[in-house]
């Protein structure tokens, strides 16, 4: 335990000197973002900028697939991307841990800031930047393996870890994934024994026992029954007091529910980003109006 | 016309379509292990023994003594045209016999037709014998004494039970002289072995001088001298009980009154199958298909046991295996997981492809040319030198025809792996990576596990295709007859040099190379049954293996 608490306090300080230097560095900037997002409701003064994303471009080969994207992630708040199927809104969250590397034909311009480093800088090991933004995908994965090496599973990668600090750390993770309860009599069974809700909170369990400082959340409850998704968005509320979330839905009640920012985009292009309340009781955008009240998408 | 239609419409003729080629298959297959299985087990089964009287061309009269093997339907104008108008109207029909008669030495041909109107009554005589012999195949007669020396010691209705007692005895010395012929003298012959192969290698040694040359070589050599004196000892234990064993003798007639002498050393077994009940027959059968499963051929491989051919192949399997699924699983997953999608991977895919449809013997042929004659030739210039110009490596061998058939079945391995890895759902391999694994602790630590039930396929499949394959095997290693098993005692213990017996090859040299081959042809069946039941065991072993590792990771694999 004491670890861990050093550990994270080591962060925050961490946090807080990123902090410092990004507010510095940023001031431009962030007269740029109410610019180009056009929202004066948009005020951040009161968060602590976490992420940091500038003349983002992405190409698919030739076809352009995120068009000059600038965008802010406040700390331990939820950040929720809506816009219709294709786009782009999962993509731009594939950029924040890198995920696009994996396509060959994907080339991107521009920067995302984590803190005050650029992540696609040269030399960053992709590797460590991923277990610091954690991410959470559409279908529910888990490994092929117990429950319990499900969740421990990050920290197996980092070894040196004894069993008894994996014990705790799996504990925490569950309770912290609200999924302790149900599954701490069977943890030696397989994770694909669990139903299509436990399976999805078995993988926040995984993503937060590497306690990555953001977690990216790719539609988490689509694939998921109207209960379980209600349990995913308590838990994504829950969880937002220790993480910096950034969530991508298609369901704009759900963004409403859980989200503290929200980022309308289309056909690759951020049309308005503003706090939930103003963008979907005031838009100040007709093509954001035309969504949000379901005329399109 | 419409109702036609409708029947046409309703999918019923493709049903039975369908239904009829399953069912064609199943009759096909089950009829050909039917035939396998009968024809290979019954021959274990003691026959009856007949006896005859027979009218010869000429108007001489034979008595013939033997088994029924089987019977056959000629038209009347064949027989006359054999030779025998006395026999048949052209309109007849004719039964002839196959009589099993053995007695090789007497009577040179152990199986001859008979034809029905020329023998006289058949009966079946309590006391006729059949004797498997070590050599010249059954003999059958009626037994008459038993002699020890020259002296009669049991005459009449005692005969059968002193032999029997002396049978035991000259069974015993026979196990003894084998079990010394194989260790004892098989030791000092190795060691035998080792002091003139140390020598020649002292003789080859370039960086000692003469006189240490002629000092070591001697040191080696007085070992000789104590051996050879070993084996004196040996030797004359050996004669010793080869005197006693020839003790005794038996007294028998043929059918046709011929008195014969056989030593009782030369007596596998002796039975007398018209008088045995239900449980005697039994008996008597498991004892010859064990002697089948667990013995060493004889008389040509047409008598005795397939025990080497069995641990043959079943040894070359499991080395194949060794070698083809590591090697086919790497290459597998650096063509699906690591290289460069492109003309050039696509073309190296298609000729891993192709790998699996050229011909066997084409895999024996370069097997031959490079593993032997390259690969061994060079290892035996190497490690060897002592034995040249005798070949170790550099002749066909277990070694080699293990590889060969493992790049036969390469091809098999890495296509069903690259198709287990391309199953494996591209969202558990980024819930990895989202984890800060690297691509290869993803691999390694999910993916490969993910797939090792195509794995486990592949290596099916190669075992099935490897255990049947014969024809690469005749160049590279499978012989008639090994003199030893691959696996003994000495050091390595597995010798990888030395040639095996393989069951197709044997069903082969059996059914076609043989010199007698109404004997051997019973022995065709039983062999195949005993290929096909080892291949059908080697595949179940690993398909439940296959079924308990899908069984792990069952909502991903199907």
């Amino acid at each position: 335990m004491s670890e861990s608490s050093t550990s994270d306090t080591h962060r925050k300080q961490n946090g807080n000197d990123a902090m410092t230097s990004t507010e510095q560095s940023s001031h431009g900037f962030d007269a740029s973002q109410l610019r180009q997002s056009g929202a004066p409701q948009l005020n951040l003064a009161n968060e602590k900028l976490k992420m940091d994303v500038q003349h983002l471009n992405l190409f698919y080969g030739n076809d352009q697939a995120l068009k000059d994207i600038n965008l802010v992630i406040p700390e331990k708040k939820v950040t929720a991307f809506i816009g219709p199927s294709g786009c782009g809104k999962s993509t731009l969250l594939r950029c924040f841990n890198r995920m696009n590397d994996l396509v060959d034909i994907c080339r991107i311009e521009g920067k995302i800031m984590l803190d005050d480093k650029d992540i696609y800088a040269r030399g960053v090991d992709v590797a460590e930047l991923r277990r610091q933004i954690g991410m959470v995908f559409q279908k529910p994965n888990p490994f092929p393996k117990s429950i319990y090496e499900n969740v421990a599973y990050g920290l197996r990668l980092q070894g040196g870890k004894s069993k008894r600090v994996l014990d705790e750390v799996v504990e925490k993770s569950l309770r912290g994934a609200a999924l302790w309860d149900e599954v701490k009599d069977r943890l030696e069974d397989n994770a694909f024994g669990l139903s299509g809700g436990q399976q999805q909170r078995l993988v926040i369990a995984r993503a937060i026992a590497i306690e990555p400082e953001v977690i990216l959340l790719d539609e988490p409850a689509s694939a998921l029954d109207p209960i379980s998704t209600l349990k995913i968005e308590e838990l994504i509320n829950e969880l937002k007091d220790q993480y910096t979330i950034v969530i991508v839905t298609h369901n704009m009640q759900q963004a409403a529910r859980v989200s503290d920012y929200t980022a309308f985009m289309y056909m690759g292009e951020m049309v308005e980003y503003s706090d939930t309340d103003s963008l979907f009781t005031n838009p100040q955008k007709k093509r954001t109006e035309d969504y949000i009240t379901g005329r399109y998408g | 016309m419409s109702k036609k239609q409708g029947w046409f419409k309703s999918g019923t003729p493709w049903i039975w379509l369908n239904g009829g080629a399953v069912a064609l298959s199943i009759v096909m297959v089950a009829g050909l292990l039917g035939l396998i299985a009968v024809r290979g087990l019954a021959h274990f089964w003691p026959a009856p023994i007949v006896q005859f009287d027979y009218t010869q061309r000429d108007g001489t009269q034979e008595v013939v003594m033997g088994e029924v093997v089987r019977s056959q339907t000629l038209a009347g104008t064949i027989v006359i045209d054999s030779g025998r108008p006395d026999l048949a109207q052209p309109d007849d029909l004719v039964t002839r016999f196959l009589i099993k008669r053995g007695n090789r030495d007497v009577t040179s041909r152990d199986f001859m037709w008979y034809l029905q109107p020329a023998m006289g009554e058949m009966s079946r005589p309590a006391d006729a014998v059949v004797i498997e012999r070590r050599e010249w195949g059954n003999f059958y007669g009626l037994p008459r004494a038993v002699l020890e020396g020259d002296v009669i010691v049991a005459e009449g209705d005692a005969v059968m039970v002193e032999l029997r007692n002396r049978m035991a005895r000259a069974l015993s010395i026979r196990d003894e002289i084998n079990k010394i012929e194989r260790s004892d003298i098989g030791d000092i012959n190795y060691r035998m072995e080792q002091i003139r192969l140390g020598s020649r290698r002292i003789a080859l040694n370039d960086r000692l001088s003469e006189e240490e040359k002629a000092a070591r070589v001697a040191e080696l050599e007085s070992g000789r001298q104590a051996l050879d004196d070993e084996y004196a000892v040996i030797q004359q234990r050996l004669d010793q009980l080869n005197v006693e064993a020839s003790r005794d003798t038996l007294l028998a007639l043929t059918a046709d009154g011929r008195e014969m002498r056989i030593s009782l050393r030369d007596i596998v077994r002796v039975t007398q199958p018209n008088q045995l009940s239900l449980f005697g027959k039994m008996a008597n059968y498991v004892d010859r298909f064990w002697e089948f499963m667990s013995g060493n051929p004889r008389e040509a491989n047409t008598e005795g046991g397939i025990f080497p051919a069995i641990f043959g192949t079943v040894t070359m399997v499991f080395i194949m295996s060794l070698v083809v699924t590591p090697f086919g699983v790497l290459a597998a997953i650096y063509l699906r997981e690591y290289a460069r999608q492109g003309p050039l991977l696509r073309a190296i895919r298609i000729s891993v492809y192709n790998l699996a449809g050229v011909p066997s013997i084409v895999y024996g042929v370069f097997g031959l040319g490079f593993f032997v004659y390259t690969i061994g030739g060079s290892i035996d210039q190497l490690f060897y030198p002592e034995s040249l110009p005798a070949p170790t490596f550099g002749t066909p061998g277990l070694m080699w025809a293990s590889l060969t058939l493992a790049l036969l079945t390469l091809p098999v391995v890495i296509v069903s792996t690259e198709e287990g890895l391309s199953r494996i759902p591209s969202t558990i391999r980024q819930g990895s990576l989202a984890l800060g694994a690297t691509k290869a602790e993803t691999l390694w630590r999910v993916v490969v596990p993910l797939a090792t039930p195509a794995m486990m396929t592949g290596m099916i499949l190669a075992i099935a295709r490897a255990a049947g394959e014969v024809a690469p095997l005749m160049l590279v290693g499978v012989v008639k007859l090994a003199p030893t098993l691959p696996v003994d005692s000495y050091f390595p213990f597995i010798h990888l040099d030395r040639k095996i017996m393989h069951l197709g090859f044997h069903i082969y040299d059996v059914g076609f190379q043989s010199p007698n081959a109404e004997a051997a042809r019973p022995l065709v069946y039983a062999t195949a049954l005993v290929l096909v039941g080892i291949i059908v065991v080697l595949n179940l072993t690993a398909i439940s293996i296959r079924n308990r590792l899908r069984e792990k990771y069952r909502a991903e694999s199907d």
